[in-house]
């Protein structure tokens, strides 16, 4: 499964916010999209997912247009991880996770039997089954973020797009966090996620797009893309680049 | 949560208890061996024990006030549970889009007009529906992010606007003769419920009932950020009109027959949440239980408690108002 855009413009009704995008994620691969506040990476996962129109270009699954497809067909492709929030009812957690079955239970149906093991299978996979009659709004913020992640498993898409995943997390959760996206990420799925801290693109990503001012400054592996000149065009700060010790990657230090 | 898997059957057994007992109250003595007898004669041919007199009270005059409290009562409590759900908001009740002062002005209108009790009913029914159709085309001409709020700021302003007009027929009605009908159709009363009535708003509301039943799953994604739930395959416009129209439907058509009846529609849902979650599929049923035993016995206490008739909404208000209000200051947040 091949997820890709070509020359995407993109933005709301009167205002363009990026144009010329180009990038593809595959199945197994980890595409991190980083920028500063207001580069347009929310705007640009809206488009993906089919939330926005976009504003030209196309966007491809397989190297077929989805601008066409109904709803259904595009949540059974690809699933949306938005950033945790507070829920306003007290559903539970196996009863949000299911909620990711919508594009795959009919119409006038309830969730079966195989949707409540689907449902459980993720949170099995994310080793937070034991939460499944909990109320979501009563867990912590990393363990709701992991029940997100969850839904979008039970969803069945190949495709994960993940919006700053990581940016309610304490440093623990987000380590654990970054650690399940590479296991998805080995299991078979595409992800794409946006982030606005380089040590993550730098620890987990295969590919890295830098947005800029909603264009595509650089795209490539993380060691060429992330460097001192890009990070101070794209944040305007003067970082310095480190090797981090028992580790291949590097970190960025002030 | 505790009482999340509560079977829904001993609700309708006390229902069925309280309608049962709701036949045998009132001004003229109807004892229990009446009762049967008269229930087994209509099953089972015509019995020689009952006078025509006591079968003349409990089918023409006790039966549709019965069946009109628990068709209003669950009709409304329905209502408030999708509308809580698709306004994401615990604190939202049935007339959150003017249905109930649309209808409030039509009836009074209707009253101005002296117009058949029927012909009042009917302009309440197409005045209900025609605010709520004036405040979502409206919302939907102002472009804003956030659809949902657009829509009850447009409520708002609508059911002001329309209270002005129901204010100003008021204060040029003749004061002896509309005015008190005026009112007391304002506060709501279940007194004039006939067969009749009952024959145009039981179809209706069955008809509204069966999407918010045949969608109930699906109502659950509308409680999530509208883009999570598009997101999630869900076409959730559609589904939020769908269940505006079905829900509006139902609530003008009891709000016709009934006026305009406070306070089930907002605490009746929570109690309900309370009691089996916020699942739709199972949390209608819930709240169409709790509501039409609740105004049944707060009708019959309105009908017999004292000679004349109590309007309803004062005593729903009564009940409703403080116990909402216990709710509260009891910790129990009635929206977690």
């Amino acid at each position: 499964m091949r997820l890709a855009t070509h020359n995407l413009a993109f933005g709301y009704a009167h205002k363009t916010v990026g144009h010329d995008v180009s990038l593809t994620v595959e199945s197994g691969q980890i595409v991190c999209v980083l920028g500063a506040n207001g580069s347009g990476k929310s705007t640009l996962f809206k488009t993906l997912l089919g939330l926005l129109k976009p504003r030209g270009g196309d966007i491809t699954l397989d190297d077929e247009s989805v601008l066409a497809w109904p709803r259904r067909r595009l949540a059974q492709t690809m699933a949306y991880v938005p950033q945790a929030h507070a829920d306003y009812f007290p559903f539970t957690v196996l009863d949000t996770v299911l909620m990711g079955r919508a594009a795959r239970v009919n119409l006038f149906a309830v969730p079966s039997q195989r949707d409540r093991e689907a449902a459980l299978t993720a949170l099995h996979t994310l080793r937070i089954a034991e939460l499944k009659d909990e109320p979501y709004a009563r867990i912590s913020g990393g363990q709701r973020q992991l029940v997100l992640i969850a839904r979008a498993l039970a969803q069945e898409a190949k495709i994960l797009v993940m919006d700053e995943p990581t940016s309610s997390l304490d440093f623990g959760n987000r380590v654990r966090l970054l650690e399940y996206v590479r296991l998805l990420a080995c299991e078979g799925l595409g992800i794409i996620f946006s982030t606005h801290d380089p040590d993550q693109a730098l620890a987990c990503a295969d590919i890295v797009a830098l947005l800029h001012q909603g264009r595509l400054l650089r795209c490539g592996q993380p060691q060429e893309v992330i460097t001192r000149e890009n990070l101070r065009l794209i944040y305007g700060v003067n970082v310095d680049m480190l090797g981090a010790p028992y580790s291949a990657h590097r970190v960025c230090i002030l | 949560m505790a009482g999340r898997n509560l079977p829904l059957w001993p609700l309708g057994i006390l229902v069925l208890l309280l309608v049962a007992a709701s036949f045998a109250i009132g001004q003229f003595p109807v004892s229990l061996n009446d009762l049967l007898n008269l229930t087994f004669g209509k099953l089972f041919g015509p019995s020689p024990h009952v006078s025509s007199l006591v079968a003349t009270v409990i089918f023409e005059v006790r039966l549709p006030r019965v069946l009109g409290a628990l068709l209003v009562g669950g009709a409304l409590a329905a209502a408030g549970a999708a509308y809580q759900g698709m306004f994401r908001n615990p604190l939202v009740s049935p007339d959150i889009l003017g249905v109930s002062a649309g209808a409030g002005l039509g009836a009074v209108l209707g009253i101005f007009l002296s117009l058949t009790p029927a012909g009042v009913q009917a302009l309440a029914f197409v005045f209900g529906l025609a605010a709520v159709a004036l405040v979502y085309a409206i919302a939907a001409r102002v472009r804003g992010n956030d659809p949902v709020l657009v829509l009850v700021l447009a409520g708002v302003v609508i059911g002001s606007l329309v209270g002005a007009l129901i204010s100003l027929l008021k204060i040029i009605a003749d004061p002896y003769d509309q005015l008190p009908a005026m009112t007391f159709w304002l506060l709501g009363s279940l007194a004039n419920v006939d067969v009749g009535d009952l024959k145009i708003a039981f179809p209706v509301v069955s008809l509204s009932l069966l999407p918010l039943y045949l969608l109930r799953w699906r109502m659950n994604i509308l409680i999530l950020h509208d883009e999570e739930g598009r997101a999630l395959g869900v076409d959730t416009a559609t589904l939020r009109i769908v269940f505006i129209i079905a829900a509006t439907l139902m609530t003008s058509a009891v709000v016709a027959i009934g006026g305009m009846v406070g306070w089930v529609g907002l605490v009746i849902p929570h109690i309900a949440r309370m009691l089996v979650g916020p699942e739709f599929g199972r949390l209608l049923p819930a709240s169409m239980l709790l509501g039409a035993g609740f105004l049944l016995l707060v009708d019959n206490v309105a009908r017999s408690i004292t000679s004349s008739e109590i309007p309803l909404g004062i005593l729903t208000a009564l009940i409703g108002a403080p116990f909402f209000l216990w709710l509260l200051a009891a910790g129990r947040k009635p929206w977690q």
